[in-house]
């Protein structure tokens, strides 16, 4: 599958919309992410009406908290599934999920461009270690992010490859690492 | 914590990280991993990471197609509705982080403690079918009274500490018990040790057990 590695910069256009409310870049954003949003509340159980409805919803999120997203800390398509896994949360009513306090990063208001990149690029590897999995444990990945798993189930799965998905994302741990030390030392 | 010194039982394991990523934990644990992750940089990046899958799957999911005019109406809602342009503070209360004093509406000094056992009070912030969670305050030397182990627990340092064996944990430290742990906690002599608790045990009603059954957790 090759959704999702083509060359469009997403977080360039979030970032025109977060910058100059541009509408066209939200328009494309739309196209890519909106489709995917549905399926994805469909696999968590909403029917293709509410999932509909939701998708508009996070879109419309996405535009509203534009100004909240640094694309040195998540990429596109992680910031989209934050909103999405929220909005499922208010459908069901099922409980309140409080959100950690934010980071404050120091006086730099221009994130680095490497860091933007691996952030970015993040996803794409990712999901290119997720199809590489053995069938049975990507199921149960996936069964755990649509909602169809609870915690005590997780924690009775021994095949979940945990131990995998850390080592796909030591990259990721090591920068965050690095930015936490940084702050700690302001 | 910061470099790589990973203890698992002062932090939060990786498939409840995971269900919180995914949204799929009772609110009791919601609220203290919220309050943990606001404590602990090194549960954040696991967190970030965790999150980062669930980008990954967004990424590969087979696209839906959706009626013609949906980018129209969303459009038409987006025109002229601000835009969020920067974080909103919100501020921790004493040593309550942000998530808990959000929660609860108040810091640590309008807390509504009832007593339990000698010195120990407790206040319940939040019980459900799926689970509850309560704040706990401990004298100084004085032992946790005996958990009646049932399901999972979290507990969550907020002031003070407690020695458990011969682990301290500090503010910011979170106790993963389930029903096979042994262990008595006792606070650090020096301060009171104040912890938010969660457990996923099933809710007792309250009344229908005699006192002394549930010394500890009291539903």
């Amino acid at each position: 599958m090759t959704i999702g590695q083509d060359d469009t910069d997403w977080a360039a256009l979030l970032l025109r919309v977060r910058d100059h409310q541009d509408r066209a870049a939200f328009a494309a954003l739309f196209r890519q992410f909106a489709p995917r949003v549905k399926g994805f509340l469909m696999r968590s159980g909403a029917d293709a009406t509410l999932a509909e409805e939701c998708a508009q919803d996070v879109m419309a999120t996405l535009w509203q908290k534009a100004g909240l997203f640094d694309p040195s800390r998540a990429s596109v398509a992680t910031w989209v599934f934050t909103i999405a896994r929220n909005r499922r949360i208010d459908a069901l009513r099922r409980a309140r999920r409080p959100e950690p306090e934010d980071l404050s990063w120091g006086p730099e208001s221009e994130p680095d461009q490497a860091d933007v990149f691996l952030a970015q690029e993040e996803v794409t590897r990712l999901g290119a270690a997720l199809t590489q999995l053995p069938d049975k444990q990507r199921r149960l990945i996936e069964r755990a992010y649509y909602g169809d798993l609870s915690h005590t189930e997780l924690a009775q799965e021994t095949g979940l490859p945990l131990g995998t998905i850390k080592s796909r994302i030591r990259l990721a741990l090591e920068k965050l690492r690095y930015h936490l030390d940084e702050r700690s030392r302001q | 914590m910061m470099n790589g010194q990973m203890d698992v039982r002062h932090t939060i394991p990786d498939h409840l990280l995971m269900g919180y990523a995914a949204g799929n934990l009772p609110e009791a644990f919601n609220l203290v991993i919220a309050t943990h992750v606001s404590l602990s940089d090194d549960s954040r990046s696991r967190l970030a990471a965790f999150e980062a899958v669930g980008g990954a799957m967004i990424d590969r999911m087979a696209p839906v197609d959706m009626a013609d005019d949906c980018l129209d109406r969303v459009l038409d809602r987006i025109s002229g509705m601000p835009q969020a342009n920067a974080r909103a503070p919100r501020l921790a209360a004493g040593i309550f982080p942000a998530p808990l004093a959000d929660y609860l509406g108040h810091d640590e000094t309008s807390v509504n403690w009832r007593p339990v056992s000698s010195g120990v009070k407790q206040s319940i912030l939040h019980a459900d079918r799926q689970g509850s969670v309560r704040l706990l305050s401990i004298p100084a030397g004085a032992e946790m009274p005996d958990h009646g182990h049932r399901g999972l627990e979290l507990t969550l340092v907020l002031k003070g500490s407690f020695i458990d064996g011969n682990r301290r944990y500090g503010r910011g430290d979170i106790a993963v018990a389930d029903e096979d742990t042994e262990h008595t906690p006792v606070a650090s002599s020096d301060e009171v040790c104040i912890c938010l608790a969660a457990t996923d045990a099933p809710l007792r009603l309250k009344g229908l057990l005699p006192r002394l059954a549930q010394p500890f957790f009291r539903i």
